[in-house]
């Protein structure tokens, strides 16, 4: 301590590094804050001009053809994103029981919780190859539900460790009063422990939803891309927003095309936003209510 | 005991049945993360079987003549990467900090926009880059800075200094949220302490508080930096996709992740299997990057009894 901060310094060049330092720490408030707004910005204006009805409610066609719209990716992204929620939230909510119920101390339960951890912060495009591999190749065909099951692996420790964190926050003399109650460990846990971090949970889940919901990368060569409404979820390409925004911003020399993606963009951002803001409004309220 | 009699199965049962249920609930994760090797090694074993250790070392990348070198790839993602963090650093940490002095009314709501932030998808941030921030660099950016050495007299918007810049953009809410988290643990009596004694709030924060929480802000900055390694869709729109080893700033390049992105869909063959050991090789630098935050982290909490992420 003595020799590095507080040295003999002349106050007057004190001063000046704490101004100077303030003065930099606003600019990077400055610089976070507008660089979102920024990006918001551009997002509704150039997407708002795009929206109408023909656009939320006309399927995607080749360009030329009259009529055109994204209803095809908007219900083909809910069923990606929901189908993954099925496939991935369940064991996931099982495994961070396990973690925080059974495995707190064991060795086993400390290295699932590292695996966990190192899942979290994995490429996107990493799960994609994967489930390219495990699930495009064999079956010869890309789905719908391939692309569900790669948002369902990103979800999953999401999920897990956030199941697992809320779970942690149950304090123990709820759980030991409940069992001194004579209530086996099963119903302590699924009516007293998961009943009482039920907010959290949701929270949770909503979240892990929304993040899974804007990912592109692990879509690219899973669900695919196709014009068609999303009806053979299980067995052929299924229309999505974002790989939809990828292809119509960067393959597309048309203004049009573009122009689209850029509706279709501000769809996706009010949606995940709007999922952020409701989750944590809900929670904030019931944590302190 | 009346009661238990009652149900056919006992308790006991049911208890046991529900903690296996859980287990198999957390078992998917050991899986996954024995799959994700096994299925990227074993697609990525004839490019290994035919390239040999050089693929590493290689930067020829010509798919019609069968040539596939990995290192402007692997290099282009360290620059990016690396760009992204210098930037990201200094004001996620200076953005915390004000952000734990801030008065309420001004910091509530500031915490909360940089959260949305984290939020907003990675393709938006992508197709900002490429409509918004490219011409702006074009045009604003570039042409004053081009002077400096190393950044480049040949510029068109793309490239690492576009790329890095948005990306350090996307990293800077996770970084920022950790070393908030952090700060916030500080005790408040140990910062009034040091400014009893007379210290600025420059000095508070960086002698004392940033010692304090050195371990977690490190967790943090290990986090962007994962973020940053397997970014995809914000940096395929905007690097300009060429394979060519980083020369300078303002220049093209391509990161392994657009690499995969770009043409994968096109590939068959070898060209596949060469993008699978791209893709093994980012796993591996995903890998390290994860294992030494997360022994980091472990280590920092035993040892000090910190923050834990």
């Amino acid at each position: 301590m003595v020799e590095h901060g507080f040295r003999r310094r002349p106050l007057f060049f004190r001063k000046m590094a704490d101004i100077l330092s303030r003065t930099f720490a606003l600019l990077s408030v400055a610089l976070a804050v507008s660089g979102m707004i920024w990006i918001i910005w551009v997002t509704i204006s150039y997407g708002a001009g795009a929206l109408s009805w023909e656009f939320l409610l006309e399927p995607t066609r080749p360009w030329g053809l009259p009529k055109n719209g994204v209803a095809n990716a908007i219900i083909g992204t809910i069923l990606v994103t929901f189908g993954a929620a099925v496939i991935g939230v369940p064991p996931a909510i099982l495994g961070g029981i396990y973690l925080s119920e059974f495995g707190k101390h064991s060795q086993i339960g400390s290295f699932m919780r590292f695996c966990t951890n190192v899942m979290m912060g994995m490429p996107s495009i990493i799960i994609g190859l994967f489930v390219y591999a495990v699930m495009v190749v064999p079956t010869g065909r890309f789905s719908g539900f391939a692309g569900s099951l790669a948002l369902a692996v990103i979800m999953f420790p999401v999920v897990m460790r956030t199941t697992e964190d809320i779970l942690l926050m149950v304090s123990d003399t709820l759980r030991e009063s409940a069992l001194a109650l004579g209530m086996s460990r099963t119903r302590t846990t699924l009516c007293i422990v998961c009943r009482s971090g039920r907010t959290g949970l949701i929270t949770g889940i909503l979240l892990a939803i929304a993040r899974a919901g804007g990912e592109t990368a692990p879509l690219l060569f899973t669900a695919m891309w196709s014009d068609a409404w999303p009806t053979r979820y299980f067995s052929q390409p299924t229309a999505n927003l974002p790989v939809l925004i990828n292809e119509y911003a960067t393959n597309s020399p048309y203004d049009e095309v573009q122009a689209m993606g850029w509706g279709a963009a501000l769809l996706i951002t009010a949606a995940i936003l709007g999922m952020n803001i409701v989750s944590r409004i809900f929670f904030r309220e019931k944590k302190h209510g | 005991m009346r009661n238990r009699r009652k149900h056919p199965i006992s308790p006991e049962t049911i208890d046991r049945v529900f903690k296996y249920t859980a287990i198999a609930g957390a078992i998917p994760v050991l899986l996954l993360m024995v799959g994700f090797l096994i299925q990227l090694c074993w697609n990525a074993w004839p490019a290994f079987r035919e390239f040999g250790f050089n693929f590493l070392i290689s930067v020829k990348w010509d798919p019609v003549a069968g040539e596939y070198g990995a290192l402007p790839a692997i290099a282009g993602t360290i620059t990016t990467t690396a760009i992204a963090l210098a930037i990201a650093i200094p004001l996620s940490f200076t953005t915390a900090l004000f952000l734990v002095d801030a008065p309420g009314w001004l910091g509530t709501p500031l915490s909360h926009a940089i959260d949305l932030l984290a939020a907003i998808p990675s393709i938006i941030y992508g197709m900002w880059g490429l409509f918004v921030l490219i011409p702006f660099m074009q045009l604003y950016i570039q042409p004053r800075l081009a002077w400096i050495p190393f950044m480049g007299e040949d510029y068109n918007g793309f490239g690492f200094a576009t790329s890095g810049l948005i990306l350090a953009l996307m990293i800077m809410p996770f970084i920022c949220a950790i070393m908030r988290d952090v700060f916030r643990m500080v005790p408040s009596v140990l910062r009034e302490a040091v400014h009893g004694i007379g210290a600025t709030r420059w000095e508070t924060a960086f002698d004392v508080t940033m010692r304090y929480g050195k371990r977690g802000l490190l967790g943090g900055i290990f986090v962007g930096l994962g973020r940053a390694v397997g970014e995809t869709m914000a940096v395929l729109f905007v690097i300009g996709n060429i394979h060519e080893l980083p020369r300078t700033l303002f220049g093209s390049g391509t990161t392994i992740a657009s690499t995969l992105a770009a043409n994968f869909a096109e590939a068959e063959g070898m060209f596949r299997s060469v993008l699978f050991a791209l893709g093994l090789v980012l796993l591996l630098m995903s890998f390290g990057v994860q294992i030494v935050a997360q022994w980091w982290l472990i280590y920092a909490v035993k040892k000090s009894g910190g923050y834990n992420g």
